[in-house]
């Protein structure tokens, strides 16, 4: 059981004929049940990327395979897979389209069969878990704000209950509770449901915070791929290819330049937290 | 005088539904003042919905007050007659990158809002010039938008604006899309044209850290103000942002947390440096 991308390219043409590759000689298996930050510059292919894990985008070549099985295979199920791997791209406003908010949602479940008083609880329940309130739900999609935007469309793919959940930033144009409730709420996914969470993000403070293991993605090659820690400890390298490290392990580095000895891999506000606490106990 | 002043602003959006029933109001303005001196450079923050974007809009004239009024360098936004003087010297730049270009070439792109006001052809290319110049894109001036980052496509809409020669320049959540790189890039930018050509910025952003840049914190609530002041000030009162949906830069959070706990650090930190420096006189 996995998604597994075999030796994938996608090449495109630019004007010039030139051929450019958005992703070269990419590697991956996706396991059930784990929680992933992909991170990259822009351009670096991560949107390609995730458009390979179910079908929306073809690679030019190699395989990619769903339990175990080639999805360009003649037989294959591909709008099955599409309700099995959800995806939530990165401009919510393009994904928008029906009168109410409430509608909106329940296109994806009605989609897949449920009938609409199915498909309502599953859309009312969805919008609440995202921090939409009750009253909003009967009005048009094209009142809202640009963090209301961002949290209909996660409540458009959350409703279709995937079991691999993808999200291209979700968090961007989020104030800062909004972006807690849904980190918080992929969390949960990931702990009660074992939802497959995957998510790209800029904010390094994020990733460190939330996922098991993150991807690197530089000009359309995984970079890196492993536990975050790993990931994190290869500073010099991240930072070269635009990124950076979270604001607390510079923290830790600035504070054991100036003799205030704590561990390198500090990575959480929790963990530089605890760890002053410490010198700071022993010094008393 | 002020650049800019927000009187009494309201602003209700009117729905229609399919009945006259369905019509509904949302106040997304309730009543705020505001004003703003040349060569400030002004941070707004606020939770979703809470009427950054809606203020953003009134300021060069994209939405008209439903009641009170706005004034940029004193013309009323309200007389038609006052619109192309205003948008030439108050332009706005959004949150998507991809949906301000209008042009093929970057220097097309560039021309287009100066074309607009019907300059002489050769102040036009003088003028895109230097915007590019400014925003550190002239090498990409023959370029086609569709192959530049996010950032750059950002530093173009700058440069867009620019060229006006706008005494203001309004940016609405202008990094929410990038990387940060690009993030860098663009916020450099917008603090360098402040200082260097004292041109007044007023950014909507949700990222604390940016806030750091501006003079001046604006905090949006439900369609009011709800704090005003130096980010040293609003960034002290760590449980009046927390109640207001909101977060303080990293290194203030952790002082506050620390504080909980009984470490004596002073309330004004903000910076990574800040923190590092106290942290150390207790060792
Ligand atoms: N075109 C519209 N029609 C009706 N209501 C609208 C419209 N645009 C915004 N609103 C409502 O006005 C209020 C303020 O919205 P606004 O876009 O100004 O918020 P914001 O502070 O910019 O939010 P965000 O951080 O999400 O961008 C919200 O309640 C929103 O739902
Ligand atoms: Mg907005």
């Amino acid at each position: 059981m996995s998604i597994r991308l075999e030796h994938v390219d996608y090449i495109y043409e630019d004007n010039s004929n030139q051929k450019n590759y958005a992703l070269k000689d990419v590697n991956l298996e996706i396991n059930p049940g784990e929680f992933i930050g992909i991170a990259g510059h822009t351009g670096s292919g991560k949107s390609t990327l995730i458009q390979h894990f179910n079908g929306l985008m073809q690679p030019t070549n190699g395989n990619v395979y769903f339990d175990g099985k080639n999805i360009y295979e003649n037989d294959f199920d591909l709008r099955g897979l599409r309700g099995k791997v959800g995806i939530c791209f990165q401009y919510p406003e393009h994904q928008l389209f029906e009168v109410t908010i409430l509608d909106d949602v329940c296109f994806g479940p009605m989609n897949f069969g449920k009938t609409r008083e199915e498909a309502e609880i599953i859309a009312k329940k969805a919008l609440l878990d995202v921090g939409m309130s009750e009253e909003m739900l009967q009005k048009s999609p094209f009142e809202l704000s640009g963090g209301q935007k961002r949290r209909v469309a996660i409540a458009g793919i959350l409703a279709m209950e995937p079991e691999y959940f993808i999200l291209d930033e979700p968090t961007a144009g989020l104030d800062p509770v909004g972006r807690g409730q849904i980190l918080n709420l992929l969390k949960r996914l990931h702990e009660t449901k074992k939802m497959t969470i995957i998510f790209v993000s800029h904010s390094m403070e994020d990733v460190a915070s939330y996922v098991q293991r993150m991807i690197v993605m530089n000009h359309g090659e995984v970079l890196f791929d492993g536990d975050k820690r790993e990931v994190f400890s290869h500073q010099k390298e991240l930072e070269e290819v635009g990124l950076s490290v979270p604001f607390y392990r510079y923290l830790a580095e600035d504070l054991n330049q100036r003799g205030f000895t704590v561990s390198k891999d500090i990575l959480t506000m929790e963990e530089a937290k605890e760890a002053i606490l410490k010198v700071l106990r022993k010094k008393r | 005088m002020s650049i800019l002043q927000v009187k009494n602003l309201v602003h209700k959006y009117i729905t229609v539904g399919d009945s006259e029933e369905d019509k509904q109001e949302v106040t997304a303005i309730d009543d705020i003042d505001i004003s703003v001196e040349k060569g400030e450079f002004i941070a707004i923050l606020g939770k979703n919905g809470s009427g950054k974007s809606s203020l953003a809009k009134h300021i060069n004239g994209l939405l008209m007050p439903t009641e009170g009024a706005v004034y940029v360098k004193g013309m009323d936004t309200r007389d038609k007659r006052n619109l192309l003087n205003i948008r030439q010297n108050a332009g706005i730049v959004f949150q998507n990158p991809d949906n301000q270009i209008v042009g093929t070439i970057v220097e097309e792109d560039v021309a287009f809002g100066p074309e607009n006001m019907g300059m002489p052809v050769e102040d036009i290319w003088d003028r895109v010039t230097s915007a590019l110049e400014g925003v550190g894109m002239t090498a990409y001036k023959e370029a086609s938008p569709n192959h530049l980052s996010g950032g750059q496509k950002q530093r173009i809409a700058i440069a867009g604006i620019m060229a006006m020669e706008p005494e203001c320049i309004i940016l609405d959540e202008p990094t929410a899309m990038l990387d940060p790189k690009g993030r860098r890039h663009v916020l450099s930018l917008v603090k360098a044209l402040n200082r260097e050509k004292k041109i007044t910025m007023l950014m909507v952003t949700h990222h604390m850290e940016e806030v750091l840049l501006a003079d001046r914190i604006i905090v949006m609530d439900h369609g009011r103000i709800a704090m005003d002041g130096t980010p040293k000030e609003v960034f002290s009162k760590v449980d009046e942002m927390k109640q207001l949906g909101l977060e303080v830069p990293y290194a203030a959070e952790l002082a506050w947390q620390l504080r909980q706990e009984g470490v004596p650090l002073s309330e004004t930190i903000t910076t990574r440096e800040e923190l590092v420096e106290e942290l150390c006189q207790f060792v």
